[in-house]
Formats: structure tokens, C-alpha cells, sequence
């Protein structure tokens, strides 16, 4: 029996798409320009008030990395779906819960950790303390995970159809509300002098419960797509 | 293992929209044989082949492999077929020789780089192994996407258009490689719109109207 094991098919799916993403770097640059662009044009037009840009500054950054990740979640499957490689792969005797994941993962990889690793260096032009800026940090490892889980089921869903990505943006935004208030929670308690522990296991709650059932959810929902 | 491979279709009725297709089709298909899915533009043809994949959900009947329903099978039924639609699932960036070994791969095979450069040039592709799939014209693409089927062992074969964009001396080739399919227990379910014979091999034809 050809069937991988678990493991095999997740490295499989992974190395595929990091793979792809390398020879079309134009697609991942351009969510981590827009990050870039969106949360330095916050301190350009409110004016260089530190106070206002430090309360703010978390808020600003949750908000432009969520745009951000929706900005890249239409192009999680299309590719896939209008070359025919998602029939092969629905074809293929291997789990499609695995696969999905394997897609969500090398998507987080591209989309959420750039955002994860630049986010401090902006975080400095609204002068954030260094205890707030590693607390931020943490908060978006744990939380763009869930933006990218949540965020497959919606592309499943919208697969195919025309306006497509305005469409995912409109059912995957509310679902990820949860993490913009415990995310940028976070680092208001360490920046008024509180413990960002509850915040941050709340996220981290969050990322374990998507990561167990989004990826099934949205093999379902790519099943119905595909009929 | 077993060894009588059986694919039965029975009284299937199949819908697209508010479009009845067909009603109470049945047919089956044994080891060795060949079958043809005639009809004008339209006529389901598509529909028939992507029903016995398992993407499209039947309005009325079965479709069994081996005597059980395709429903049923958990991954084994896929194991043991091999699909190729209109879409070549292929992607440009990679090379024809990256594909296949991806292609492949997910089906669960690991190929070396040697045994894909064989199979590739039994397609008519030498030196363009390493070639971005990008450059490469329609019909050679299509000739990437059907090596697909020379890895592995499934039995069933289920092409749609296979003929598509390719020259005199491929479609040839693939004559020759149903044949060998054939010959060698397998059973295969096209749909075409040229002639294709397979020596010494009565082809079945199926019409939908």
C-alpha cells in the first residue's frame, strides 16, 4: 500500500509549497510590504506624539498583520485548484486533513512568521520598551498561527467563486476578532504593568483548538468546493 | 491482493445543476479493457468520469470497485487508480522532472531522480527534464502530466481528453501504453474525440445522449 506516513505527507506538503513559494517570491514579499507600509504610515499621520504612538502601538500592529494574513489567504488554495493539482491531491490515497494542514503550516511560514520577525523593528517607531516589544513578538508567534487556520476554512469555502477574496475577509475577520483583543491585550497589561500571562495562554488556547479542528473542517469544506 | 479488478456501475443517474445527464446508466469494466465515453459536447462525459473518482456525489446509484461501494473504500480505491483530467496538475514553476517527482510522491511513491529522467524520456522529453515547466509547449506539458501514469501500479485508469494537444507521434506512444496497461491486468475509461485503437484490444464504446 502506497500510503505515507503522517509525517511524510505534512514534510511532503510543506517542502512542495516552500518550494513554490521560493521560485514566485513576489507573493510573499508583497504581504510583508503591505505589514510594512500599513503600520508605518500610523506614526506619519497622527503626528510623533511617543504617548499616543506607544498606547497605540500594539493595536496598530494587530490590526495591519491581521489585514495583512487576509491578504494572502485567497492564494492558499487557487493556485492548487485552477492548475488541478487539489483533484490529484483529493485523488492522492493519503489523509487530506494532513495535506490541508501541511498547506495551512507552509502558509503561516510565509505569511505569519515574516510578520512575526519584522514586527519588533516597527514596533520601534512607536517606541515601544523592549519587555513590550518581546511580549508583542510572542503574542503574534502564538496568534497568526490561528489567522492561518481559521483563515483555510474561509478560502476552502470561497474556492472558485468570483470576488472571492473580498468574500474571505468578510467570514474570517469576525472569526478572528478573539485574537486581536487577547493579542494586543497582551501587550497592554506588560505596558501598564501587568502580567501578559493570561493574554498570552489564552492565545496559545486558541492556536491548539484551531489546530485540531480547522484543518479537518476545511478539508470538508474543499470536498464540497471541488463538486 | 486481489486479482480480478471489477469497476461496476449500476444504474447511475447523474445531475449537474437542474440538468438530468444520464438516468440508469450501467455498465462494467473487467481487467484488460478498454472503454470509450462517446457524446456530443455536453452530453456528461466529464461528469461520468469525475462520478467514478468520487468527486461528484451520484443523484441515483453506485459505483463499485471490486464490488464495493467507491464510497466505502477508504483510501483503497484511489490507491489503485489513476486520474487525469482536463487540468494537467502541473505547475509552471517546477520542472517537469520536480513535478513528476511531486506528482508522484503524494501518490505515495518515492521516485529517484533516475527512474523520473527514464520515464520522462519514454514521454519524448529528453532534455527538457530540467526545464521550468513554463517553457515547455502544450503538448509537451500534457506529455509531462501523463507520465504520471507509468509510476506506479494503478489499475484503473481513468483519462479525460488524454489526446489533448498532442502530435501524431504521442498519441501513438499512448496507444502503446494503454496496450501495455491492458496486457498487464489493468483496465482504462477515456473520453476522446480522435480515433484511438489499441492493438489486438476491442474497444468498448459507451455513448451518452
Amino acid at each position: 500500500m502506497n500510503k505515507l506516513t503522517m509525517l511524510g505527507v505534512l514534510g511532503l506538503v510543506i517542502r512542495r509549497d516552500l518550494l513554490l513559494a521560493m521560485r514566485r517570491r513576489a507573493d510573499v514579499l508583497t504581504t510583508l510590504v503591505f505589514f510594512v507600509m500599513v503600520v508605518s504610515l500610523f506614526p506619519l499621520g497622527v503626528g510623533p506624539e511617543p504617548d499616543m504612538l506607544r498606547k497605540m502601538a500594539a493595536g496598530v500592529l494587530w490590526v495591519a498583520a491581521l489585514l495583512a494574513s487576509m491578504l494572502s489567504l485567497p492564494r492558499m488554495f487557487s493556485a492548487d485548484y485552477l492548475d488541478g493539482t487539489l483533484e490529484q491531491m483529493m485523488l492522492a490515497p493519503q489523509s487530506l486533513t494532513m495535506m490541508v494542514l501541511g498547506k495551512i503550516i507552509a502558509h503561516w511560514m510565509l505569511s505569519g512568521l515574516p510578520l512575526v520577525l519584522i514586527a519588533p523593528v516597527l514596533g520601534v517607531q512607536f517606541d515601544m520598551s523592549s519587555q513590550a516589544l518581546w511580549v508583542l513578538m510572542l503574542a503574534l508567534l502564538l496568534g497568526t498561527p490561528v489567522l492561518s487556520l481559521i483563515g483555510a476554512i474561509g478560502a476552502a469555502l470561497t474556492l472558485g467563486l468570483r470576488g472571492g477574496g473580498v468574500l474571505v475577509s468578510l467570514l474570517v475577520l469576525p472569526l478572528c476578532i478573539p485574537v486581536l483583543i487577547f493579542g494586543a491585550g497582551a501587550v497592554d497589561a506588560i505596558n501598564s504593568g501587568m502580567s501578559a500571562v493570561s493574554n498570552l495562554s489564552l492565545l496559545g488556547a486558541l492556536s491548539l483548538f484551531a489546530l485540531v479542528f480547522t484543518p479537518f473542517v476545511a478539508a470538508q469544506a474543499l470536498r464540497i468546493s471541488m463538486e | 491482493m486481489q486479482h480480478a479488478f471489477k469497476l461496476d456501475v449500476v444504474n447511475l443517474t447523474c445531475e449537474r445543476g437542474d440538468l438530468s445527464l444520464f438516468t440508469g446508466l450501467s455498465f462494467e469494466l473487467a481487467a484488460g479493457e478498454l472503454m470509450q465515453v462517446q457524446g456530443a459536447n455536453g452530453a456528461g462525459k466529464t461528469t461520468l468520469l469525475r462520478t467514478l473518482c468520487g468527486f461528484i456525489q451520484p443523484v441515483e446509484g453506485v459505483v463499485k470497485w471490486n464490488g464495493q461501494d467507491i464510497s466505502e473504500w477508504d483510501d483503497g480505491y484511489h490507491a489503485q487508480m489513476c486520474y487525469l483530467g482536463h487540468l494537467n496538475a502541473i505547475k509552471d514553476e517546477l520542472s517537469a522532472l520536480e513535478n513528476l517527482q511531486m506528482g508522484a510522491g503524494l501518490a505515495g511513491f518515492k521516485v529517484s531522480e533516475q527512474e523520473a529522467v527514464n520515464v520522462l524520456r519514454r514521454m519524448g522529453l529528453r532534455r527538457k527534464e530540467h526545464l521550468p515547466v513554463r517553457v515547455l509547449s502544450q503538448g509537451q506539458r500534457r506529455r509531462v502530466a501523463l507520465s504520471r501514469l507509468l509510476i506506479g501500479d494503478a489499475k484503473l485508469w481513468i483519462l479525460d481528453e488524454p489526446l489533448t494537444a498532442l502530435d501524431v507521434g504521442a498519441v501513438a506512444l499512448m496507444q502503446e501504453l494503454i496496450g501495455e496497461h491492458l496486457s498487464n491486468g489493468g483496465m482504462t475509461i477515456f473520453t476522446t474525440h480522435q480515433p484511438l485503437q489499441v492493438a489486438g484490444v476491442q474497444t468498448r464504446e459507451l455513448v451518452l445522449s
